[in-house]
Order: C-alpha cells, then structure tokens, then sequence
C-alpha cells in the first residue's frame, strides 16, 4: 500500500476536482475544479516515471549513460501544461458569455440551453 | 435532477472508480522503482542520435513531435475559439469601433508610484530577453518554445502594470501578432513537410545536428521550438488582449 501512495493521491486529486465539478454553483469554480481534476495526471506521470536516484534527464552536465528518470512522461505534461492554460481561457470565454447570454454563472440555471 | 441525486450518482461512480482504480494501481511497478524500458531505451539514445542533450525536448519536438503539432494545433483553435467568444458584438460594435484609434479612450488612471512604473519598464526588456534565452536554449537545457513563449507573451502585461495601457494596447492589438500566430502554427506543419519534399517520413530531422552542446545543433529541434515559441508568444498575447478588452469595456460601459 505505501509502495504506491503517489497512484492513491493521484487519484484523490482526481476525485476532489471531479466532486467540485459536481457540487459546483458557480461555472467559474467549475473551471478551477477542471484545474484541479487536471493537476492530478502530473502527479500519475511523475510517479511512473520516477526512480530512487535517478538525475533529471538533461545531459548537458551529466555523462551520457548516468540513470536518469523517465523523459517520456515529462515531455507528454510539458505540451500539457501550456495547453491546458489555453483551454481553460477558452472556457472562462464560454462563462463570460453564458453570464452575457443567461444572466446566470450557476451551472444548475444553465436550462435555457436545452434545445 | 436535484443536487442530492447528482451528489448520490457521483458517490456511487467514485467509490467504484476509486475501488478499480486502487486494484489496478496496485499492480504498478512500486514508487521510485521505474522499470519501463522506453524512457532509458530514449534518454541513452537522444545525446547520440539527435545531437540534443535535453532529453525532454528532443522528444516533445522530434520522437513523438507528430503528436506536439497536434497539440500545437490544440492551442490554436483554443485561442481562436476565445477570440471568437469574445469578440465585440454588434450592441458593442459602435462603442468600440474607433478605439483602436483613440487610445485616449483607454484612459489611465491614476499610476500607482514611480517606483513600480520605472522598474516594470526597466525590467522590460530583461525579460523579453530572458524569454528568447529560455526559447532558444530547450534543446541544451530545461527550457523551449513552450516556456519562452509564456514568458514573451507575459511582457506586456509589466507594460500594463506600470499603467502605460496606450504602450501596452499598440503592442498586445497589433494585427502582426495574429499574423505571427499562424505563422508559428504553420511553419511547424511546414517544416514536417520538408522532410517528404525530400523524401523522408514526415517531420523526420533533416537538418544538419551540429556539435552536441552548441546552441545551433539537433536540427529540427530547435527550429521547431522556435516557432512554437513564436505561436505561443503570440496565442497567449492575443488572449491576455480579448480578456482586457472585455474588462476595460465593461468598465468604461459602467463609467458611461
């Protein structure tokens, strides 16, 4: 059970963004649950790819050949870091519209879409 | 649906989730014991073959940069689809239209102290600078077009916080910057089409790698972060603009 803590916390991480997403009111703090529910793959990634000892895998002042920590999974939650941010200011967009439009910022009042 | 039956169905899926999710993971390899062949096959095989000694670079934009054009493209639409929502509408249109010209109607209040206004523009050019240092060094060291990218694009914002919005307005509204947007989203395509001009894969590495360590080396890869910094720059500088337009006119329009 210890020997993979960072898998459960990963996992916490993911069920306390999803559980605001749910109880949310308001679309903006079902934005930053999104965020939260996010921040929970950088913690699966980095827990796979981690090694007792191991050097970050940036050769320019280690010897080529040192044991390094996986770069895979730091290349896969480079590109998403920075995408997620854009994705995110799309979605504050779509709030601020949905208050133009509704009136409302409440997930629950968002009705009048059906259709 | 009321919020008590959403919560019960919520409960419900998670416990199960987590149930699986905890048999699964207690399959995984232990904490800090990696075993995944792939990440040691690259990380012992990136210094040689692409000439990159950031092995995380060498792999967003060579080994699996098919896959960093997508998410590339991911940006692009994102940044489009906001500057789509935001735009102003036809209610708005004729509040706005000449704003681009009157920068007056960006007024400035009153500045906060001259000490933040001198060091902010001092600060200005350092950071600019600072940014293309991180952008043009990825495949040495930690860094790339991604990270200077965001850092760029955060310039004009020292701009806007030493309340010279006339300054920051001209930079963050110019129409070059969504030209430099779809040039960065472009040459990325471009260049991986390069490679079949030649008759190799797509986005193969075709250029020459140059000496390990130096600045010009491991081909595409720099050139590729490169012009993703030049997309990110641009992305993140046009959205920090259509969400300062929208609060500079919603503030006028309460002013009014």
């Amino acid at each position: 059970m210890l020997a993979h803590y960072p898998y459960y916390i990963a996992a916490w991480i993911f069920l306390c963004g999803l559980y605001g997403i749910v109880r949310s009111r308001h679309l903006v703090h079902t934005v930053i649950s999104l965020t939260i529910l996010q921040t929970s793959t950088y913690v699966l990634l980095l827990a796979i790819g981690f090694r007792k000892g191991g050097y970050a895998p940036i050769f320019a002042d280690i010897h080529p050949g040192v044991v390094t920590v996986d770069p895979i999974v730091q290349a896969l939650m480079l590109t998403d870091v920075v995408v997620e941010a854009t994705v995110v200011a799309l979605l504050l967009a779509m709030v601020v519209k949905a208050h133009e439009k509704g009136g409302t910022t409440s997930p629950d009042d968002l009705r009048y879409m059906r259709g | 649906m009321t919020r008590k039956h959403r919560l019960l169905l919520f409960l419900i899926g998670a416990i199960g989730a987590g149930f699986v999710y905890c048999a699964g993971a207690g399959n995984m390899p232990p904490w800090t014991q990696y075993r995944g062949p792939y990440g040691d096959v690259i990380a012992g095989l990136a210094v040689f073959q692409r000439h990159a000694t950031d092995t995380v670079n060498a792999i967003t934009y060579d080994y699996r940069g098919f896959d960093t054009l997508g998410e590339e493209f991911m940006l692009f639409s994102a940044v489009t689809g906001v500057m789509l929502l935001l735009r102003p509408e036809k209610d708005e249109k004729d509040a706005s239209a000449k704003e681009p010209r009157n920068p007056a109607s960006f007024r400035d209040r009153a500045a906060l102290s001259e000490t933040v206004q001198v060091f902010t523009t001092a600060v200005f050019g350092l950071w600019v600078l600072f940014g293309i240092y991180i952008g043009t060094h990825g495949q040495l060291t930690p860094g790339g077009g991604f990270q200077g990218g965001v850092i760029i694009a955060a310039a004009p914002m020292l701009l806007y916080i030493a309340e010279n919005t006339d300054a920051f307005r001209r930079i963050v509204s110019h129409p070059f910057v969504e030209l430099l947007e779809g040039f960065g989203a472009a040459a990325y395509a471009l260049i991986g089409l390069a490679a079949l001009a030649v008759g190799v894969p797509f986005l193969t590495n075709i250029l020459p790698l140059g000496t390990t360590g130096n600045v010009f080396s491991s081909g595409t890869i720099a050139l590729i972060s490169a012009c993703v910094g030049i997309e990110v720059t641009a992305a993140f500088t046009l959205v920090i603009f259509e969400y300062l337009r929208e609060i500079l006119s919603r503030e006028k329009n309460q002013e009014d």
